[in-house]
């Protein structure tokens, strides 16, 4: 062993900002989850057995309006296709002692945030460390669902419509700072955003789900093409 | 409302559909794509599906189109500065709040 190995510890502690950062957004989740109809358990099982904002945000929609099943799968498909290539990219970063089974737990919790944070670090990450770095953001993820989605219940109107927009700053946090310094990407954003509303303002008949698949491949294949990434680079999803 | 079975069916489609792109690169592949338009298109699908899924979408999250849009600005203005998720989506939801509260008033 050259380098000193990542601990338990360590894992834990780079956790812990995910955990915050998780708890405020599954709390609006949790809002904007049973604000469309859903129980409370519902919500709650949906972040323990989902573990992404992204895909539970397009699909409890789906769900309440009785959307079916296939565009419920491919919806989820669609966005959470990213987690892919980020699983891929995770399996060369993996030290000799994560075993066959421990991939099976890791990789249900293989969000942006545990992947952005487990590529970050100096070397190869064992399972302590993996283990150490995905129990908060689950425990958070699960907690603040839960809390949002009895809490929304009680709450007054004008809290629930100003934590209404919360998810939606979330993003613009996600994607504005990589807008600025990257033109292909503020491109992405722009052409997906344009595309969104168009079909949002038209009258054709097409449901939030497939709108978010058409833009996001439409998107994506179109700036792959014009500016696909460097031959050599390592992308992070 | 969705009864509980057909529940129970959409979660086990949202959450197989999601775990299994997760596991299965993670099991099966020990080796990196190599093809450039995948890694390409990939490294732009988050960007794009998280845009369309905000726009127009934001502007009717809160009671008033209005709020909404003074909660974007918000959202921006933080963004661009680089402020933490925690801290845009706060400001965002804060502005929305007082918005909400002036446009009472002027009622």
């Amino acid at each position: 062993m050259n380098p000193p190995k990542h601990t338990f510890a360590e894992g834990l502690r780079d956790g812990l900002p995910i955990f915050l950062g998780y708890v405020s957004v599954a709390f609006a989740f949790g809002i904007s989850a049973t604000g469309q109809g859903l129980t409370v358990w519902q919500v709650v099982l949906i972040s323990m057995t989902n573990v992404t904002s992204a895909g539970q945000l397009a699909g409890v929609p789906l769900i309440a309006a009785g959307a079916p099943l296939t565009e419920i799968g491919l919806t989820q498909l669609i966005i959470n296709l990213r987690y892919a290539l980020m699983s891929v990219s995770l399996s060369q970063k993996l030290d000799m002692d994560v075993r066959l089974g421990d991939r099976f737990v890791i990789s249900f919790v293989n969000t942006d945030e545990v992947f952005a944070v487990a590529s970050g670090k100096a070397g190869q990450v064992g399972r302590a460390y993996l283990y150490g770095l995905i129990l908060p953001p689950y425990f958070g993820w699960a907690a603040g669902t839960f809390v949002g989605a009895v809490a929304g219940n009680i709450l007054p109107a004008f809290l629930i419509s100003a934590l209404g927009i919360a998810i939606y700053g979330m993003f613009i946090a996600i994607i504005l700072p990589p807008s600025r310094t990257s033109g292909a990407v503020l491109g992405a954003v722009l052409t997906a955003a344009g595309l969104s509303c168009l079909i949002y303002y038209t009258p054709l008949s097409i449901s939030s789900g497939f709108s978010i698949i058409i833009c996001t491949v439409v998107t994506s294949a179109l700036l792959a093409l014009i500016k696909p990434l460097p031959e050599e680079e390592r992308t992070h999803g | 409302m969705a009864d509980t079975p057909r529940f129970l069916l959409c979660l086990l489609v949202m959450a197989g559909v999601t775990y299994l792109i997760r596991m299965l690169p993670l099991v099966c592949f020990r080796k990196p794509i190599r093809s450039r338009f995948a890694r390409s298109f990939l490294h732009y699908v988050p960007y794009a599906a998280l845009s369309a899924m905000t726009f127009p979408a934001i502007f009717y999250a809160t009671s008033s189109p209005l709020s909404a849009a003074a909660g974007l600005l918000t959202a921006l203005l933080l963004a661009y500065r680089s402020c933490s998720l925690i801290s845009v989506a706060a400001g965002a939801c804060g502005t929305v709040l007082l918005c909400e509260w002036a446009m009472r008033l002027l009622a």
